[in-house]
């Protein structure tokens, strides 16, 4: 399985390569989201005499310049992509080779994070130097952020592979995957910090998987957390992986009964 | 013991019907009409180790549905089959180490990436020693003359070049069952030539077992001795290429040269040849005289109209 997942990973790292330009682009895209975030919850912050519930316009720097790397780090297989998978024929393919399609998937993303964090850097002392974060994480917190970032992308990726499966039954999923995007937007502190929210929503969030793929992370290297909120993050992202795998215990062999039965 | 067994398979897939304009597709909102179409209608055959059969059967006829089926990429609706012994359906990991499925018009390999790279993947997938993989991917890399291509990335290749590629990824893992469906589709001759020759070759030196599908007879001609037509989802014949013309062909065509350089063509019922030859004979100054059966493709358009009318 680790040369299958090497050689999947090689392969992402190689396609990027030929498409360094585009890559670089996708960066610019990318940090426009959290600057504009950072930009405007700063404002406010100012304007508020120099914080919000006890966030500084610096602590919103170091949040949303983790964020970038958060967000590069949990970007996985779209849902929407399996129509096409199933249109020009990809999936049959991955259907004759004797490993499970999702191993490649998982494999290829992981790759493609290698090529983004080489990309990011540049951009990150850019923002760094323009936003001036106060960002000062214990070697314990640095322990949990790596193992707290693939944990995050774990659970999205599965639970993205299991959500697009759905494309097996219904051919216009985007509705049903928009809502799933809508409420991660919501849920999961990449618009706004969970602390700033009321006490029942910050509760609320216990129970969907979106804060554990963004706002535990973040919050995982820029504090303030206590050690024991560190462990209970790692064991909530590891209840959720198992849960997505679950899932997909249970969605896949559906799914590959129904496009059996259909055809593709 | 047979490779592939194959008893009173059928597939029949419910597809949706709706009639034209607006008010159809409001009344389709509440109640969806379906109905039943019958792909492949119990079906039977067994094939040997070894054999290149051809199946044969024009567009819609059930031979992909039959092809997916066979490596499990579809379950049958009914009856039962059987590959290497074992049951397709459920895909087992064992099966798939052992059989390949080709598409004339299906891309596989890393789009962006020289197929030496899709090569490796398909190494580490398969789990395929590194000096077997090897010597493998340089026989093959040999076989279909490639070595100049596999260094270029895919989406540079021509479509007959991706295709040598395609092949070449598929046979890396050295299936013993091969399930060709199209393989030369939009190829040019020369390249349709080479693939032929690959597969004779590649069947010859591993014993592999190999179903071709193709419209190109050419390909059915150059490769299988043994033919499997199908129509409307049916086996309408199962035998020897050359059984074909036998039982669906009533004439036969003479070409006869004269010594004058003058040539003469004439077409007599199969039971007149003799009569007819004899005829030729003794009328012209005859110098070379050829009996021939009709060509292939008129053979297979006879067998087509007569499994139509018979229905």
């Amino acid at each position: 399985m680790i040369t299958l997942y090497t050689a999947n990973a090689r392969i992402a790292v190689q396609t990027q390569i030929q498409y360094r330009a585009a890559n670089y682009f996708y960066m610019i895209g990318m940090i426009a989201e959290p600057v504009v975030y950072l930009v405007v919850w700063s404002t406010i912050a100012n304007a508020n005499g120099g914080s919000i519930d006890g966030l500084t316009a610096k602590d919103f720097a170091a949040y949303y310049i983790v964020w970038t790397l958060v967000r590069n780090m949990n970007i996985v297989l779209t849902p929407f992509a399996w129509e096409e998978r199933i249109k020009d024929g990809t999936f049959s393919g991955q259907l004759m080779k004797p490993v499970h399609p999702i191993h490649e998937d998982l494999a290829q993303f992981m790759g493609w994070k290698l090529v983004v964090l080489v990309l990011w850097i540049p951009l990150a002392i850019v923002l760094a130097l323009l936003f001036k974060p106060s960002l000062s994480p214990t070697m314990l917190q640095c322990a949990v952020f790596f193992f707290a970032i693939w944990g995050a992308y774990f659970i999205r990726a599965i639970m993205q592979w299991s959500l697009g499966l759905i494309t097996f039954w219904t051919t216009r999923v985007g509705a049903i995957f928009e809502a799933y995007y809508l409420s991660e937007l919501l849920l999961s502190g990449r618009v706004f910090p969970l602390v700033l929210t009321p006490h029942w929503f910050q509760t609320l969030t216990w129970f969907f998987p979106f804060r554990w793929c963004f706002s535990f992370p973040i919050v995982a290297l820029t504090g303030p957390i206590e050690n024991r909120d560190l462990f209970i993050g790692l064991g909530m992202q590891l209840a959720w992986i198992l849960f997505s795998i679950g899932l997909l215990a249970i969605v896949w062999p559906r799914a590959v009964r129904r496009f059996s039965s259909v055809g593709g | 013991m047979p490779v592939i067994e194959v008893d009173e398979l059928s597939k029949t897939f419910k597809v949706p019907v709706r009639e034209q304009g607006l008010r159809a597709s409001v009344r389709s909102l509440v109640r969806r009409e379906t109905r039943e179409v019958t792909a492949v209608d119990a079906v039977s055959f067994t094939i040997e180790p070894g054999e290149v059969v051809g199946f044969l059967g024009p567009n819609g006829a059930g031979k992909t549905t039959t092809l997916k089926m066979l490596s499990g990429l579809l379950h049958p609706t009914g009856g039962k089959c059987s590959v290497l012994g074992l049951e397709p359906k459920g895909r087992p990991a064992e099966l798939l180490q052992q059989i390949t499925l080709v598409m004339g018009n299906r891309n596989q390999l890393q789009w962006d990436l020289p197929a030496l790279d899709s090569f490796e993947l398909n190494r580490a997938i398969y789990r395929i020693p590194r000096a077997d993989f090897v010597e493998r991917r340089d026989e093959l890399i040999e076989l279909l003359d490639i070595g100049e291509l596999v260094t270029k990335p895919i989406r540079n290749l021509s479509l007959g070049e991706r295709m040598k590629m395609e092949i070449a990824g598929a046979l890396l893992h050295q299936p013993k069952v091969l399930f060709l469906d199209e393989p030369t589709i939009g190829l040019d001759i020369t390249m349709q030539r080479r693939i032929r020759s690959f597969v004779a070759d590649y069947n010859e030196r591993h014993g592999a077992t190999v179903i071709l599908t193709s419209h190109y007879m050419a390909d059915v001609q150059a490769l299988c001795k043994r033919v499997i037509v199908i129509h409307h989802g049916r086996v309408v014949f199962d035998g020897d290429l050359s059984a074909l013309s036998d039982r669906f062909t009533t004439q036969r065509t003479i070409t006869a040269r004269l010594a004058d350089g003058e040539e003469i063509t004439i077409r007599s019922l199969r039971e007149e040849t003799a009569s007819a030859t004899s005829k030729l004979l003794a009328d012209y100054d005859v110098v070379d005289l050829t009996i021939e059966d009709p060509p292939i493709d008129d053979v297979i358009e006879q067998v087509f109209a007569d499994a139509h009318e018979a229905q």
